[in-house]
């Protein structure tokens, strides 16, 4: 059992919020350290989902009915309330998406289309999520504008001295990862940002794995862009948003064409809404809506400084007992990471790893996790990600120990 | 331990995992295949020699990967030593069914390899356990020179 010192929060009685977290897993009881790829979702969030398929569902900006009132009212609110948990100026400035990835392609292909010309620079960081890659590899086939990375020293952070020789008046926009899904590094966002726009340059950050999980301010950070996924902070999948200042998101075209996004249309061509209507073609995931909404008003209840506090405390825990284990290698920084830790042991191969501790009831991550480059650049095919999220204890960290152990006598 | 982690790992694959037979490579090697399982990063490179009628005189790999990855490729080398083109493919087809679950009794052919029958209760290391197989089989249909393979049969290479 453990104590967070500054934060009144009653750790384990969050944990009934959560009934996923009562399953057993091949016999044993769950132990869930993959939210860094999906977190799972409080009974609130659940709850959200169905009433309003019970007592809201309709189709929204368009019926002149009840519930479609109802449903218009509630998708509205949901952006307004996305729009106040990153800081920004108005809801405006909030475009849903189907998650990090679509936000970052919309970027790429609509933003990048209309501004990006051969010979342009997008920069963009070793560690970065395919996703925050291929859309720009495809973009830059497209164009003929050109990629540069920055790199990843060998302790997981960016090698930020160099960044004066790649950030120069050719990079039109600097794309970067706030947390390091395989390393957990946190990159320092805010000094970024400042740099970028020193140079005309503007940002995009992946904030997939730190919005449900620290303090953000847009306006702080300084950021023009944020892209992030609402199923990797207690809300459901298929939604989350594009944060864009709104000068940046109304000089962008439309992205996607159909219903919704149009003011009038004729045979030959069509007026279009002002962002971010412009950007949201078709019906939208409003059920997704309303449960991201639910999920900020479940994390804000704990609050996102109580949050990290706890994460930080769970994952430099798990540093400190990996490092016990024999032939452990951990990635990325020791200290100031977020709520996860990638390794490597040199008997038993991620997969075998992962596999075994999964026969224990442990559920981890085994793999490139989509990070191919970053992987090649330390010299792996692939680690074991352990993940955490404010329903994880370090008791059941002492678990993932033991497992470890075990899987070392079996496989030497 | 789980019934299903002891037969998924005997202890003769986690023997031919830590010690993998015809390991290295091999010289003149008629063909060569660089096969990949880009799911997870593994990877084998499988050199074959033939003598006459195309039997498999001679075959060795190298790579890496989980235990079932490298017992699979051990294992598979040192079965297929000697066999005629015809009587190799007629063991991935079996060994294949074997591990999809498509065959219940494993055939006594096998010999060694029928302790992977395992795998059938883990799906997602159907793709381990082939990857040597997969090299074999495109070894065996080109039989001179050198190519690549990949577990993921829609990957269009760039």
């Amino acid at each position: 059992m453990h104590r967070v010192a500054s934060s009144a929060v009653d750790w384990n009685a969050i944990r009934e919020d959560f009934p996923i977290l009562r399953e057993q897993a091949h016999g044993h009881p769950l132990i869930y350290f993959d939210s860094a790829a999906t977190s799972q979702k409080p009974r609130n969030v659940l709850d959200a989902l169905r009433n309003y398929y019970e007592h809201e569902n309709a189709n929204v900006h368009r019926g002149l009915h009840e519930l479609s009132s109802r449903a218009t009212a509630a998708y509205e609110k949901s952006r307004q309330r996305v729009a106040s948990y990153l800081g920004a100026a108005t809801a405006d400035e909030i475009v849903f998406t189907r998650g990090t990835t679509e936000s970052i392609n919309l970027v790429a292909q609509a933003w990048g289309g209309k501004f990006i010309r051969a010979r342009d620079v997008i920069l963009l960081t070793e560690m970065e999520h395919h996703s925050n890659l291929v859309p720009w590899q495809l973009l830059a086939e497209r164009t003929g504008a050109q990629l540069r990375f920055v790199p990843v020293r060998d302790d997981g952070t960016l090698a930020l001295d160099q960044l004066p020789s790649l950030l120069t008046p050719e990079v039109k926009l600097f794309a970067f990862t706030h947390i390091s899904n395989s390393l957990g590094t946190i990159n320092p966002v805010a000094e970024l940002c400042d740099k970028a726009r020193s140079v005309g340059a503007l940002t995009l950050v992946d904030a997939a794995q730190s919005v449900g999980h620290l303090p953000i301010d847009v306006r702080e950070l300084g950021c023009d862009l944020l892209a992030f996924s609402g199923h990797k902070m207690c809300g459901p999948t298929g939604i989350g948003a594009l944060y864009g200042r709104a000068d940046i998101l109304d000089s962008i075209p439309p992205w996607h064409g159909g219903g919704e996004m149009i003011v009038s249309v004729t045979l030959e061509k069509s007026a279009f809404k002002k962002a971010p209507h412009r950007f949201e073609a078709g019906t939208p995931n409003i059920a997704g809506a309303i449960g991201l909404a639910a999920a900020i008003d479940y994390i804000e209840r704990i609050g996102r400084s109580a949050i990290f506090e706890h994460d930080a405390h769970l994952a430099g825990y798990a540093v400190e007992r990996l490092t016990e284990l024999p032939g452990m290698r951990v990635l990325g920084p020791r200290e100031d990471r977020g709520a996860l830790v990638g390794f490597v042991m040199e008997t038993a191969h991620p997969h075998d790893l992962t596999t075994f501790a999964d026969q224990h009831g442990l559920a981890m991550r085994g793999g490139h996790h989509c990070n191919q480059p970053l992987m090649r650049r330390f010299g792996l095919a692939g680690t074991t990600r352990a993940s955490f999220y404010f329903y994880n204890t370090t008791a059941e960290i002492d678990r993932m120990i033991e497992i470890l152990r075990a899987a070392v006598r079996f496989f030497s | 331990m789980s019934p299903e982690l002891e037969e998924l790992y005997q202890e003769v694959i986690l023997d031919h995992s830590r010690r993998p037979r015809n390991f290295g490579d091999l010289a003149d090697a008629a063909v060569l295949v660089h096969g990949d399982n880009p799911a997870c990063g593994d990877e084998i490179h499988l050199g074959v020699r033939f003598g006459e009628g195309g039997n498999v005189q001679d075959i060795k790999f190298t790579g890496r990967g989980c235990a079932i990855s490298q017992a699979s490729a051990s294992l598979m080398t040192t079965k297929l030593k000697g066999k005629s083109p015809a009587e190799a493919m007629e063991m991935f087809r079996v060994f294949h069914d074997l591990v999809t679950g498509e065959t219940d009794d494993a055939p006594r052919m096998l010999g060694d390899l029928r302790l992977m029958q395992g795998v059938r209760k883990f799906p997602q290391r159907v793709k381990c356990a082939m990857l040597a197989w997969r090299a074999i089989e495109q070894a065996l249909q080109q039989s001179a020179g050198e190519s690549t393979i990949s577990t993921e049969t829609d990957f269009v290479a760039p």
